[in-house]
């Protein structure tokens, strides 16, 4: 209660910023989902395409962005910004790579029983 | 007790009391922590549809071929757009709340009530949108066979593009109708019927000799579905269980059934947090013409809610990612 007190300065110009770096990103994503350049598309790097790679760089730089600037994780005491974030982080680090590895594993077994041709 | 606890607070607000862990009032640090774990579920979701793409990585639906409508546009291939459209009004209403937070610390109750109002209506075009997707992906786009063993088997033309079982499908005269609960007993019905019986679209394939089928099995050189060639088809064709049309859980035209289980179930939770985040921020718009904030003295209320808005949009930023893009 105590921090709205004090005089507040508006931050629209940080808003429409941010906006604006939102907005640019997600029009790199469409393009690139779109074209699909084959030199990105049909290489493999880390177990995955590079497009991949750069879809997933690009969606974690938006998550950054709406955090920090649209929800102020910015402003926030440096320690519950690191009970949220980092516990975010870690547990959803650690779940999508057993998932990934275990969905890999399924795939191995699986995928020469299944009969494609008749 | 009076020992343990802390706070002088005397009843009269639900604040906590004048303690604030980590520099943060009750209301928005709990905020906080609600949004973590709803994110740590949300991620279970998203983890869970990992797993089974990953189990299925060589016969997975490919998004740009599922997701192709934009209104006003009949029969074009469009993938993406709509999707990027509904990112861009989600994007945006987060930019009206963000103001909205913004004019509520400089104390303007105009501005609040304006910037609140165009983010309830970019909420509701949000979910206007996500209906319309709902609808096109129920409905079906070209319609494709199930075999015996749940595969699905789709047609194409002689460029290799997918095609319409009205191109090609003989329609005959059936005495098949529609089992409705008007008809027999009351507890008995049935979905509705796909537009051709499996005899139909097969005597359709034989009559047209430029047709032949595509497998669910992605090339992994070109990342594309394989097609057959037409002179192996009907060995794939007699194999025919059903005519399949759009999707439901059970079936759908595009593949694997777990695809559209996965597609409804986290764009619908998706979209029902979207939908009650509308109501908190209708619940809260009326709060602030009604001077609520003003005669507390802050609009703190705003910006929780804010909180809330924004993490939906964030949570769509990453089902954007990877139901569309990856």
């Amino acid at each position: 209660m105590t921090t709205h007190t004090q005089e507040h300065t508006p931050h629209t110009g940080l808003i429409w910023k941010v906006f604006g770096i939102l907005s640019l990103i997600t029009i790199v994503e469409v393009i690139l989902g779109i074209l699909k350049p084959e030199s990105l598309h049909l290489t493999k790097i880390l177990g995955t395409s590079p497009l991949n790679i750069i879809f997933l760089v690009l969606t974690i730089a938006k998550a950054y962005y709406i955090t920090w600037f649209f929800m102020h994780m910015a402003d926030e005491s440096k320690s519950l910004r690191r009970a949220v974030v980092w516990t975010a982080v870690f547990l959803i680090i650690y779940l999508a790579t057993l998932l990934l590895i275990e969905g890999s594993y399924l795939n191995d077994v699986l995928s020469p029983l299944v009969k494609w041709s008749y | 007790m009076e020992a343990t606890i802390a706070t002088d607070s005397t009843g009269t607000s639900w604040s906590g009391g004048n303690n604030n862990p980590l520099g943060a009032s009750y209301g928005k640090m709990m905020m906080w922590f609600f949004i973590l774990s709803d994110a740590l579920t949300f991620s279970g979701f998203l983890g869970a549809y990992g797993l089974m793409r990953f189990k299925f990585i060589d016969s997975w639906p490919i998004a740009d071929e599922v997701f192709t409508h934009f209104p006003f546009l009949h029969g074009v291939h469009a993938p993406m757009y709509y999707v990027a459209l509904m990112t861009f009004i989600l994007i945006f209403s987060s930019v009206t709340m963000v103001l909205a937070v913004d004019a509520g610390h400089q104390m303007k109750k105009g501005k609040v009530t304006f910037y609140m109002l165009l983010t309830i209506i970019g909420g509701l075009i949000f979910l206007g949108s996500q209906a319309w997707e709902w609808k096109n992906f129920i409905g079906g786009s070209y319609g494709a066979v199930q075999l015996n063993d749940g595969k699905i088997v789709q047609f194409v033309d002689a460029s290799g593009h997918q095609i319409e079982l009205e191109k090609f499908a003989v329609s005959s005269h059936s005495e098949r109708t529609q089992l409705t609960r008007d008809k027999g007993v009351w507890f008995m019905s049935e979905s509705s019927l796909p537009p051709f019986s499996v005899e139909e679209v097969i005597a359709g394939f034989k009559a047209n000799p430029d047709i032949s089928i595509r497998l669910e099995k992605i090339d992994p050189v070109t990342k594309t579905k394989t097609i057959v060639p037409r002179a192996e088809a009907m060995t794939y064709l007699n194999e025919t269980k059903a005519v399949v049309k759009g999707a439901n859980l059970q079936v759908n035209e595009y593949g694997k059934p777990l695809f559209a289980d996965f597609f409804f179930f986290i764009t619908g939770f998706h979209g029902f947090h979207v939908f009650s985040g509308v109501i908190i921020n209708i619940i809260i718009f009326f709060n602030v013409i009604i001077g609520t904030y003003e005669r507390r003295g802050h609009y703190e209320m705003v910006e929780k809610v804010g909180l809330y808005w924004h993490f939906v949009d964030l949570v769509w930023v990453f089902v954007f990612t990877f139901f569309y893009l990856v």
